[in-house]
């Protein structure tokens, strides 16, 4: 089997006394969409976030596409990357947020135009070119000049979609994508992202969608209190939970 | 419950007899009449000396020294902007020497009051009679005499400028601190680094929180570079003194300065609305009018409607 996206080994991660991660074990395939489901509080929102290293774990091992996050291995011990080596990995790695995080000062097309051009150099007409063609994948092409108070959730939920892609990443991970969005506009964003599954990127969200989970995700795993309580194919997990914490949520939810 | 929806009806506009406000009419007198009494006293009493006020007010000593007020005040303030960004940012740094330096510097010169500082620049030249270039410790290249470097130019100008500094890196912080934490985020899971993260996303927003105290600082910066006065920089306050020693005419001679100092500050107001509307960008839906706008707006509708009722919107 071919290296995984992502490897957790044992993930631990306290904020000071409180410990939020207590060893998540996973790993995701390429091109597989993976759904965190759990109760708020559970870590899942974290441990996405330690996936990027905006969050620093604890013990612990975790990888992305076979390298270390936010370390390196040099005679049997864990050097710090700098500052730059980090960033360069965040540029793979794309981020989409519950509250969008549109940058507000900046219209559509330059949100999605800024990172490539600052980050990677890359030349302004090229990064607005890809950046057109991003903003009419997620169905915007008639809003590339407005500024994100003058979008819909919804809307600005996509224009996030596409900031992130503009930086090519091999990795996208959504943190609650929809849960911030009226029930209406919940289905235009669904929609890009199950697009973008079926283009073959590999995905990791936190949601509580069930539905998405059941029909777009290939895992969907169950985590609660910092650890992995259940996981396997999303279909028989939602259908038949072997584990009374996962019943009881899935009876909630529903 | 039950809901009618026959279109078409529409009861007849409600035309009430207005609340009086019998309170209104007696402030208004008493207002009015103090106000004739204070207009009465600048006329007729010939102490404030309205001649001298005018003869004076465009002597060439007098409009050089608003022009050198003016000067000193906006490069004072260029100082103290480029300072307190620099410092604000260092204060925030995780580098704990930068931000424990950046504190210190606050500490200090917050702490001590202008006029002192102004005053220590003014004598620098007693505690440090030659300033020289060269390795720290080691053999000095340059040596120039402090008194050739520090002229009251440059001493009003370090003495209002570093202390501004000091003030306006709190402002700057605070600016930085308003910035949601979720941009933070954004800019750095995009791979942004704190250089650029800070200079194209986080600053520009925080100008919306910076730019009002801005305006206010610059203000206060014009009116504090009569200070200079004790550094011998010949600034209006210094010239409007320098007449007043000469002629006695002081009380008009002063009255002359303050109408200086408002007109000044008056245009300063205006220049700062017009800088905070670009700030707002994004930030609200529709930007409200400027003064002409709505000076323009307002005589086209009194013309068409005389009485709007609710005609408030729109702003």
């Amino acid at each position: 089997m071919a290296e995984p996206m992502i490897r957790a080994e044992a993930v631990h991660k306290r904020y000071g006394l409180l410990e939020v991660l207590k060893g998540i074990t996973l790993e995701v395939a390429p091109r597989e969409v993976m759904c965190l489901l759990g109760p708020s509080g559970s870590g899942k929102s974290t441990f996405l976030r330690c996936i990027n290293h905006l969050e620093k774990i604890n013990s612990g091992r975790l990888y992305v596409d076979g390298s270390l996050v936010g370390y390196e291995e040099r005679g049997g011990r864990l050097h710090e990357l700098r500052e730059r080596e980090v960033c360069r990995r965040r540029t793979e790695i794309g981020m989409v947020f519950q509250r969008f995080n549109l940058f507000p000062h900046m219209t559509a097309i330059e949100n999605v135009v800024i990172a490539p051009v600052l980050v990677k150099k890359e030349a302004k007409a090229v990064a607005t070119t890809r950046a057109r063609a991003l903003l009419d994948r997620v169905g915007l092409s008639s809003k590339i000049d407005a500024y994100p108070n003058q979008l819909s959730g919804g809307q600005q939920q996509r224009v996030a979609i596409a900031r992130a892609l503009a930086m090519q990443p091999k990795l996208m991970l959504f943190d609650e994508p929809t849960s911030a969005l009226d029930p209406e506009l919940v289905g235009e964003v669904l929609d890009v992202m199950r697009a973008l599954a079926e283009e073959g990127m590999t995905m990791i969200v936190v949601t509580h969608e069930i539905g998405f989970a059941r029909e777009v995700g290939d895992t969907l795993v169950f985590i609660d209190e910092g650890v992995v309580v259940e996981a396997g194919v999303p279909r028989e997990v939602i259908a038949n939970p072997q584990h009374e914490r996962t019943k009881a949520f899935l009876s909630k939810v529903f | 419950m039950t809901i009618n929806s026959v279109e078409g009806h529409r009861p007849e506009e409600i035309r009430a007899v207005p609340l009086r406000h019998p309170g209104r009419w007696v402030a208004t007198a008493v207002l009015l009449v103090l106000a004739a009494m204070l207009v009465h006293d600048i006329v007729t009493n010939p102490r404030f000396g309205w001649g001298v006020v005018g003869n004076y007010f465009f002597a060439t000593p007098v409009v050089d020294g608003v022009e050198k007020t003016l000067e000193l005040t906006f490069v004072a303030m260029a100082v103290g902007v480029v300072l307190g960004v620099l410092f604000a940012v260092m204060r925030l740094s995780p580098n704990p020497i930068l931000s424990g330096a950046a504190w210190l510097y606050i500490w200090f010169f917050r702490g001590t009051p202008v006029y002192v500082q102004l005053l220590f620049w003014y004598v620098i030249a007693v505690l440090q009679p030659t300033i020289s270039l060269g390795i720290p410790f080691g053999p000095e290249f340059v040596h120039m005499s402090a008194n050739s470097i520090v002229t009251p130019f440059v001493a009003a100008l370090l003495g209002l400028g570093l202390n501004e500094g000091a003030y306006y890196a709190e402002i700057v912080r605070a600016g930085i601190l308003s910035v949601d934490h979720g941009q933070f985020e954004a800019a750095q899971s995009l791979g942004m680094r704190r250089t650029p993260l800070m200079r194209r996303i986080v600053l520009p927003q925080a100008m919306r929180v910076i730019v009002p105290p801005t305006g206010n600082e610059t203000i206060s910066m014009l009116k504090t570079t009569s200070l200079a006065v004790v550094v011998t920089y010949p600034e209006l306050l210094y010239q409007t003194e320098n007449i007043a020693a000469r002629t006695y005419e002081t009380i008009p001679l002063y009255i002359m300065a303050s109408f200086w100092y408002l007109l000044m500050t008056t245009v300063l107001t205006m220049g700062q609305y017009y800088v905070e509307r670009y700030y707002a960008r994004g930030t609200s839906y529709a930007l409200p009018p400027t003064p002409i706008q709505r000076i323009r707006r307002n005589l086209t509708t009194l013309r068409r409607v005389p009485f709007s009722p609710g005609g408030l919107g729109g702003s």
